[in-house]
């Protein structure tokens, strides 16, 4: 089967002032649709310039990157612009919802630069923040919502597109641990329904909710490996 | 994406940042408005004027001592030294004149007061002495009783014709014809009221009476200058007649060859003309100021931009990862910089055409409405603009402003790298 996510031998060097600074050395992964994969490492690892690639945020500098079956090494801005919007589903740590907006427009953004019509996409929207449990919520700006509101509300932006990959860099980071447990429960469910998950944690419990955890040290790969007593979260959200 | 979705991303961070919005506005309202107000006040005085001024019959010229209006101390000294046009010269000229259809003569004297009974006027009637042709070179319509007659005229009698602000006054009832009222201390007799043609420059159309000029000549006195009223017989005939009176009457007032005229000409269209000349130069400097202003307007709009931009670095970033191309975010941002001077460009033009009319109010004359697409007030060399097109052009321009204002903070917008917008707090 074709994975996800082929990652063969990539390389990624930032020029800081007159200094190269290897973020990614020399970094092979293969990803299978619904894996649910933790993506671990100190900070200063590559794990975040690993996660951008993945993201399509980035493209390494060498090596081949393809996503689906596509070079994505090759794309430019615009390409990997659809890439983001239609295969990609971010979850960061700090949210990042629009302020301005209310839950429902958050999470149909993604929708308005997919071209979407607008009934269409409103209704779309719906559906996935009821999937999150948030019907309640959806004219609620991100400062009336709860940390662990306002995560779900990210996940529904990140769902409402179908995408290939889900990416969660960090989820928890910012939230309490009884929320950060109902956050996780909800990405076991996604996985059950699924999604292909990539969680970016330096957390050992966090990543112990996923399936296979990758180890990132240096900008390369150290461990790899399937884990084998899997946290399942006794409360779910 | 699509320009709707724009448009509301748009108004939307203009309601949310409504004090920087609003400056914003201001600034570039301020610009369209002042030359909007200009425009408006200046096309409502154009319309003043020729409506004004059309109190001349058709194919009509005057001839006076002094020229309509002058402007500096200098051409005051010039003119005064002029003798007066008596009333002998202005009766041998009208004797002379047969080539011309009516040649009328006119004196005026002005702030009077006329009474009937106990009811009196302001002190602000204007009294004219005509004579027989007078009536029909000012272009007046008796609508009530008669003009008086050539025997009148000869005679001085003391009769009268009044104005019909002056019949709205003292006769708020009844019919004036055959009454006698009060002009100055004087008794005249109504024969007849003129029509009522509305306000005009100094609003004094309707608010005289008319006396025979042999009358208004023995009560105010010989030493003044007369008016001369010319109306050829049709359009054809016109610079024929006008020159020919100008030959007549330096023969009359024996000016030596080769002297400039020592009385001026004018009719309605070189009072129209003196008009656009004298006002060509403060709508010139009207769209200068305003093009100043709005040149202003705009680096406030880029300055805002740009704030705008480094505020939202986080949002563009969110948005290129959502899977925002460059030119959703260039055009998102260029929809909003061209939003904001459109409507800042609708109050200007708001505000400008309000206060531009509030001259007309003033002057009792027509309104500019700035849907009016027939009378032009600005005139250039190359193009006239009436209101409609002026307004029109400025919200062209103002859109121009947007886009070249707009273009540097959102083509900054549009190549932030969406890593390094994330990360921005």
């Amino acid at each position: 089967m074709q994975p996800v996510i082929n990652i063969k031998n990539i390389k990624k060097t930032y020029i800081m002032g007159m200094v190269e600074v290897n973020a990614l050395v020399d970094v092979t992964i293969q990803i299978q649709k619904n894996e649910y994969v933790a993506i671990m490492g100190p900070s200063g690892s590559g794990k975040s310039t690993l996660m951008n690639v993945i993201g399509c945020l980035d493209t390494p500098t060498s090596g081949l990157y393809e996503f689906n079956g596509v070079n994505v090494g090759d794309m430019n801005d615009n390409e990997l612009a659809k890439i983001r919007n239609r295969d990609i589903g971010f979850v960061f740590q700090t949210f990042n919802l629009l302020a301005r907006s209310d839950a429902l427009h958050n999470v149909e953004l993604p929708l308005i630069y997919s071209g979407m019509k607008k009934a269409d996409r409103k209704a779309r929207a719906e559906e996935a923040l009821g999937h999150v449990r948030l019907e309640d919520r959806m004219h609620h700006k991100p400062n009336e919502l709860s940390g662990g509101q306002r995560q779900r509300v990210a996940i529904a932006r990140a769902l409402v597109t179908n995408p290939s990959i889900i990416l969660a860099d960090e989820p928890t980071g910012n939230l309490d641990s009884k929320t950060g447990v109902e956050i996780m429960g909800l990405f076991n469910d996604l996985h059950a329904q699924g999604n292909t998950i990539i969680l970016v944690t330096h957390e050992e419990d966090i990543a112990r909710h996923a399936h296979r955890i990758i180890r990132v040290r240096d900008g390369l790969i150290e461990n790899d490996h399937i884990v084998e007593n899997r946290v399942l979260p006794g409360i779910h959200s | 994406m699509q320009l709707q979705e724009s448009i509301g991303m748009a108004l939307n961070s203009i309601r949310v940042n409504k004090l920087r919005s609003v400056l914003t506005l201001l600034g570039i309202g301020v610009g369209v408005f002042s030359i909007i107000g200009v425009m408006t006040a200046m096309g409502v005085l154009q319309n003043a004027i020729e409506s004004g001024v059309s109190s001349l019959g058709a194919n009509t010229f005057q001839i006076q001592k002094y020229p309509q209006n002058f402007f500096s101390d200098r051409d005051r000294r010039r003119y005064r030294n002029r003798k007066d046009i008596s009333y002998d010269q202005a009766a041998l000229f009208y004797e002379r004149m047969k080539l011309a259809k009516f040649v009328g003569l006119e004196v005026w004297e002005g702030g009077k007061v006329a009474e009937y009974r106990n009811i009196k006027t302001n002190p602000s009637v204007g009294v004219a002495g005509e004579s027989i042709d007078g009536i029909a070179t000012n272009n007046w319509n008796i609508v009530n009783g008669r003009s008086y007659t050539n025997q009148e005229v000869q005679s001085a009698s003391n009769v009268v014709v009044i104005g019909s602000d002056v019949v709205k006054k003292l006769f708020p009832m009844g019919n004036p014809i055959g009454e006698l009222i009060r002009v100055d201390g004087d008794q005249y007799k109504v024969v007849g009221t003129l029509e009522d043609k509305g306000g005009m420059l100094g609003g004094n159309q309707g608010n005289m009476v008319i006396l025979p000029i042999t009358t208004h000549m023995n009560k105010y006195g010989k030493e003044r200058s007369v008016n001369i009223m010319v109306t050829a017989r049709d359009q054809k005939s016109y610079n024929d007649v006008l020159e020919f009176s100008r030959g007549v009457l330096r023969v009359i007032r024996q000016v030596p060859p080769g002297q400039p005229d020592d009385f001026e000409f004018f009719s309605n269209d070189t009072v129209i003309a003196q008009f656009n000349d004298t006002t060509f130069m403060i709508k010139i400097g009207a769209v200068g100021i305003a093009c100043i202003a709005l040149l202003a307007a705009g680096i406030g709009i880029m300055n805002i931009m740009l704030v705008s931009v480094t505020e939202r670095t986080k949002e563009i970033g969110i948005r290129k990862a959502l899977g925002a191309t460059k030119f959703n975010v260039l055009s998102q941002f260029l929809t909003e910089s061209v939003i904001f001077s459109q409507i800042g460009g609708v109050i200007g033009i708001v505000t400008g055409s309000i206060m531009g009319n509030i001259v007309s109010l003033l002057l009792e004359s027509p309104p500019v409405y700035p849907w009016n697409n027939s009378v032009a007030i600005l005139q250039t060399p190359f193009l006239d603009f009436t209101a409609l097109q002026m307004n029109i052009t400025a919200l062209i321009f103002c859109s121009l402003i947007g886009i070249v204002f707009g273009v540097y903070p959102a083509w900054k917008a549009a190549n932030l790298d969406p890593i390094e917008a994330l990360r921005f707090e």
